[in-house]
């Protein structure tokens, strides 16, 4: 299989919010340099808890945020090289992106016909074959199971669920290769959240894509995902290639989360591992505090809250 | 065992222009020291306005009827001064989002201080050392610099669990968590139910927990209500509902579940 993706060496630092002296440049460290490669068709997880660094890394990949250091090639160009902005644009939609907060991803104003239509749009830009906008956009939204009545609605009336399945033909509409969910069904609710992993997984069949699934829900990465990577303050501490190699984990951080998960036909065994295993997350939060203490102010926070406002509120 | 919370019948609508909305229609459960009722549904199912009519947090924008009893006593038509009390010192609460419960403003420290000193008639310095236990009991450590600290500069599971230790301070009598692990990553989640748990095999405080997982509730619930679109579509033992539902919308729910639970166990145990 092809490589469709490949970061190098991605670093990335941010200043702190509060320096030692008046004019100081102290920064944070944010990643130290993650390597990765995405294989064509296939969809690999990444898995951190809050304040990871893991979609900052989203941002790095999605051409969003230039790091200080290391090259990210998209189906073998450098896109943070300087190019003319034809070529730019039509790099530019070979990735598509979903976000967590759908409400604030979409404009109020705008009907799902515009918002749609949006992509369209830039998608004609580049280069692309488009037609027939109204055509395709009902194709998109057959693809994503909505009818073709809703073309006309308002987010506001529209469930999650649903708002959700607009985004995703929201980012189908470019025809990306790569589609980068960060977060993406975290804050729908268990049940809606399995609809849109059974539809991912239907779209990614059909079409042929890549994705980067971005997530701190490991049951969600053990349904969809192929390959998985654990990120922890920055770094990844562990990388399983095969999902089903899960068990064979070796770092105490994977393991951990391995053992928190709770659910049915999770047997007993599991929870009293993961009971002896609080010992450790208390130091490890401890840890955190710690850091964020050192800083003064939580660096690590700071920089979750300025760069994805995420509320993850379900009702 | 004694019954704490008595609900019969209640129905809660939103009073709008051309009449009333129903939310929740004839909801009914009972609770006794010690015991865990789950409460699973999606969002919009009704289930967070079954546990502000409980609680008493609904304005004059919702109509509430049927019957509330808690301790003996109705709650429906009660002053609201006299509600206020109640919640507090034998109703604690827990709600979604810990990051918007705190007043980014001010310490945590000082936010503890205001609701203890509320309900509790003791001089500041008893009640400064009464935080620091509330911290250690709910196993945050270094808790004098916790108490120093803002809001921001703790992480949401953290936040979380100085909400669980104020909500069980006064030694409520019945905790009703809403939600209260939804907006956190898994490890803090995990850790959180064992709390909760813990709480509940202390077997002092009946317990209300709202969800719309199934994993969570399965961890911690003695019996089961499933609420859609307002309606309780299926109540009873927990253990009963997970191996055989009775209704279609609760099998789904269940079928759903165990389809990525499956899949979660074939990744970590390759030999089954």
């Amino acid at each position: 299989m092809s490589v469709v993706l490949r970061a190098k060496d991605i670093r990335v630092s941010f200043r702190k919010e509060q320096q030692s002296s008046l004019f100081g440049q102290e920064r944070q460290q944010v990643l130290h340099d993650i390597s990765l490669d995405l294989r064509e068709g296939e969809c690999l997880g990444i898995i951190g808890e809050s304040g990871s660094g893991k979609s900052t890394l989203g941002r790095v990949l999605s051409g969003l945020l230039k790091p200080e250091g290391g090259r990210v090639y998209l189906e073998g160009s450098d896109i943070y090289e300087k190019r003319s902005a034809k070529s730019k644009a039509a790099l530019q939609h070979r990735m598509a992106l979903v976000f967590q907060d759908y409400t604030s991803s979409v404009n109020p104003r705008f009907r799902v016909e515009n918002i749609i239509g949006e992509s369209l749009r830039i998608y004609r830009k580049a280069g692309g074959d488009c037609s027939h906008v109204r055509q395709r956009t009902y194709e998109l939204l057959d693809q994503v199971g909505l009818p073709a009545s809703f073309i006309t609605r308002y987010p506001h009336e529209l469930s999650g669920g649903q708002l959700q399945r607009v985004c995703i033909a929201r980012a189908l509409a470019v025809c990306p290769r790569i589609i980068l969910l960060d977060e993406a069904i975290s804050s729908l609710d268990a049940s809606t959240q399995v609809q849109i992993m059974d539809l991912l997984s239907t779209v990614q069949k059909s079409l042929g894509l890549s994705y980067i699934f971005i997530t701190h829900d490991l049951t969600s990465i053990t349904y969809l995902c192929n390959r998985v990577l654990f990120f922890q303050h920055g770094r990844i501490v562990e990388q399983v290639d095969q999902i089903s190699q899960l068990s064979s984990l070796q770092t105490a951080y994977a393991k951990h989360l391995l053992h928190s998960i709770m659910g049915l036909g999770v047997s007993d065994s599991e929870q009293e591992q993961a009971d002896l295993l609080v010992s450790e997350s208390e130091i490890s939060s401890l840890a955190l505090v710690n850091d964020a203490r050192k800083g003064a102010d939580s660096p690590q926070a700071g920089a979750v809250m300025a760069f994805s406002s995420k509320p993850s509120v379900v009702g | 065992m004694s019954c704490v919370l008595d609900v019969a019948n209640v129905s809660v609508g939103f009073r709008q222009k051309g009449g009333v909305l129903p939310l929740v229609k004839n909801a009914s459960l009972r609770l006794s020291a010690g015991q865990c009722l789950g409460i699973l549904g999606e969002s919009g199912s009704g289930k967070s306005m079954l546990c502000k009519a409980i609680a008493g947090l609904l304005d004059e924008n919702f109509t509430v009827e049927g019957s509330i009893r808690f301790e003996g006593l109705q709650l429906l038509r009660q002053k609201p001064e006299k509600l206020r009390r109640l919640r507090g010192q034998k109703i604690g609460i827990v709600l979604q989002n810990p990051m918007s419960c705190f007043d980014p403003l001010y310490r945590i420290g000082e936010q503890m201080e205001e609701t203890l000193a509320e309900h509790y008639n003791a001089g500041r310095r008893k009640i400064y050392t009464k935080c620091i236990e509330i911290l250690e009991l709910m196993r945050i450590r270094q808790a004098i610099n916790v108490l120093a600290q803002y809001p921001h500069q703790l992480s949401g599971g953290m936040l979380q669990r100085v909400m669980i230790g104020l909500a069980v301070a006064l030694d409520p009598v019945l905790i009703i968590a809403d939600e209260p692990t939804t907006a956190i990553d898994s490890i803090s989640q995990h850790s959180i139910m064992q709390e909760f748990v813990r709480i509940k095999e202390a077997g002092q405080v009946a317990m209300i927990f709202v969800s719309h997982d199934l994993g969570v509730l399965s961890r911690i619930s003695d019996d089961v209500m499933v609420m859609h679109g307002g309606r309780v579509m299926e109540q009873g033992r927990a253990q009963d509902i997970f191996a055989n539902a009775q209704d279609v919308y609760t099998r789904h729910l269940i079928e759903q579940h165990t389809a990525v639970m499956k899949r979660f166990c074939a990744a970590i145990s390759p030999a089954v």
